[in-house]
């Protein structure tokens, strides 16, 4: 039977989203135990959050001053000391995941299987190449441990509220290494809705055609509830900062409800948001590529649609 | 300083793979082959930090078969001072790949080692920080900015909550994200110049690692295609469209 450890993701003493969303795909695995990992420097609130995700079995818990800031080469050997005894380590496919993940692998000296899109046996997987344009499906050895990312964009985060599991500090004697230091992170300020976990999601692409114009995509995505988004050729304008780029190397996203303003839908693009409920393109280029994945397509100019928009929503 | 690069070829970023009926890979025949637009990013990292003599050798590395080298030319070209060529037919998965790389850097002991974040064919995003693993060095994955001074590398990183600024003491490996720079493009000169530099070729099974699949890929499938949209007139018709699925 499969004993999986989950790491917990998490920021500023709030469990991150992802989190429950590989719990998700553990509870696909048919576990008999699946343990939430909690590394901080202080884990309470984040522990407590993690022991109410539903079909979790316990969090345990690791707080040390080290483990402030989620540093994959301090991170690492802890968690491959901690995966003793697990038949699988998921971490959630972001980019604290992809970090620390391969890490632990090859410290375990296993291979991974990385953005894990279905769990089709305790070994077999299905999981996305070329940006998505084919899904394969990979055997793990089962001699070994499976170190696995789980894409969030394919798993409902499973629920919280309902369980209650303990929660057990944990203790691991490994000799942590100093050659790494954070220095800073620099957020983004935002009031609106996260963009990896919002149900809707408003992005601009290279047709808004200025940092200043993007004004009309904020107010519109404030109109309806949104998290703003955008596309590669945005970012790189450098319209938007980098973490709102959506797309095979930015968030991979699955809001209910998608809108592409003024993108043309590069498959980079479209990667990252295939498993959207509906998606809505509005572009001027009835040709653009963003049409053939659209649910509902509009041509038309954005600065003359958008405010005709605000005003029929009214 | 030495820095090695990690310098993988790919299917071109603009083709648009097709899966085999049978499914049992994808089309490769005839498709266009290219850097990992990820390498070129490190590979360009590496020689503007010559440029600026904060190294002496720039030393690109690739794992593949025998036609390999005219890949590594590109990179010679580039401006790599030399290529080391790892000779397999054999496909390589990443923890074999980081195996490979660890034997070279015990031979070449660089203070740097610059790879891209992820591949464009397998998106696994791993390789990179297997190496730092077994190395037992520093990781600085998903680089947007590199500053080298006294030993140490301070890397800006991108990350989903923002930017992130770590320092690391070299020797390192950092991972490159796309904003980090834009690679030059290669000048007909200069791809007359690399044909005298040296490429080092190596056998796979020379360097003593284990070349067994870690992972068994048993199929290949095409995605699963959305259906067909519709297109609306104007924002009334929109608005109508999604307030009928509730969405508005």
């Amino acid at each position: 039977m499969s004993k999986i450890l989950v790491i917990a993701e998490h920021l500023d003493g709030k469990l991150n989203s992802s989190t429950a969303r590989a719990v998700s795909a553990a509870v696909a695995v048919k576990a008999e135990a699946i343990d939430v990992l909690v590394l901080g420097d202080s884990v309470d609130a984040v522990a407590a959050d993690a022991a109410k995700i539903e079909g979790v079995s316990k969090v345990l818990t690791v707080a040390k001053p080290e483990n402030a800031h989620p540093l994959a080469a301090v991170l690492a050997p802890q968690i491959a000391k901690a995966a003793d005894g697990y038949s699988h380590v998921f971490a959630p496919s972001t980019t604290f995941g992809k970090d620390v993940a391969p890490r632990v692998a090859a410290l375990l000296g296993v291979a991974q299987v990385s953005d894990v899109m279905n769990v089709e046996s305790s070994h077999t997987f299905k999981r996305p190449i070329y940006a998505g344009n084919a899904i394969i499906t990979v055997e793990a050895n089962p001699d070994h441990v499976v170190v696995a990312t789980i894409r969030t964009a394919s798993w409902p985060a499973a629920n919280g509220g309902a369980n209650s599991a303990p929660v057990e500090p944990l203790s691991l004697d490994v000799t942590l290494p100093t050659h790494t230091r954070f220095v800073e992170l620099k957020q983004g300020s935002s009031d609106r809705p996260d963009l990896q976990s919002a149900g809707k999601v408003v992005s601009g692409g290279r047709g808004v055609g200025s940092k200043e114009n993007f004004d009309i995509i904020y107010k519109f995505a404030d109109k309806i509830g949104a998290a703003v988004g955008a596309s590669r050729a945005a970012v790189d304008a450098g319209y938007v900062p980098n973490e709102m780029q959506v797309g095979q190397t930015g968030k991979i996203i699955a809001p209910e409800l998608y809108m592409a303003i003024g993108i043309s839908g590069a498959i980079q693009h479209l990667t990252g948001i295939k498993d959207a409920g509906t998606i809505v393109a509005i572009n001027k280029d009835g040709e653009a590529p963003i049409f053939e994945i659209a649910d509902i397509g509009l041509v038309g100019d954005l600065f003359k649609v958008l405010p005709e928009l605000e005003q029929a929503i009214g | 300083m030495k820095i090695l690069v990690g310098y993988k070829r790919v299917v071109d970023y603009n083709v648009r793979i097709q899966v085999k009926p049978d499914g049992s890979g994808v089309v490769t025949d005839g498709v266009k082959l290219s850097a990992n637009p990820f390498d070129d990013i490190a590979l360009e990292e590496a020689l503007r930090l010559r440029e600026k003599g904060v190294a002496e050798e720039v030393v690109v590395v690739g794992i593949g078969p025998a036609d390999l080298t005219a890949h590594l030319r590109n990179g010679l070209a580039m401006g790599a001072n030399r290529a080391i060529h790892v000779v397999t037919s054999d496909a390589v998965q990443p923890l074999t790949a980081a195996r490979v790389f660890l034997k070279l850097i015990e031979k070449e002991q660089p203070g740097l080692f610059i790879v891209g974040k992820q591949a464009i064919d397998d998106d696994a995003n791993q390789t990179g920080q297997m190496l730092a693993a077994l190395w037992d060095r520093p990781q600085a994955t998903f680089a947007g900015k590199v500053d080298i001074a006294d030993g140490k590398a301070t890397v800006t990183r991108e990350v989903d909550a923002g930017l992130e600024t770590i320092e690391v003491e070299l020797p390192a490996v950092i991972t490159t994200d796309l904003r980090l720079n834009e690679p030059r493009f290669i000048k007909l000169p200069d791809i007359m110049k690399a044909k005298s530099k040296p490429i080092d070729s190596i056998e796979f099974a020379s360097l003593g690692v284990e070349a067994h699949d870690h992972l068994k890929t048993t199929h290949y499938a095409p995605p699963v295609k959305r259906g067909k949209g519709v297109m609306v007139k104007d924002a009334a018709e929109l608005v109508a469209a999604l307030k009928q699925k509730g969405l508005l």
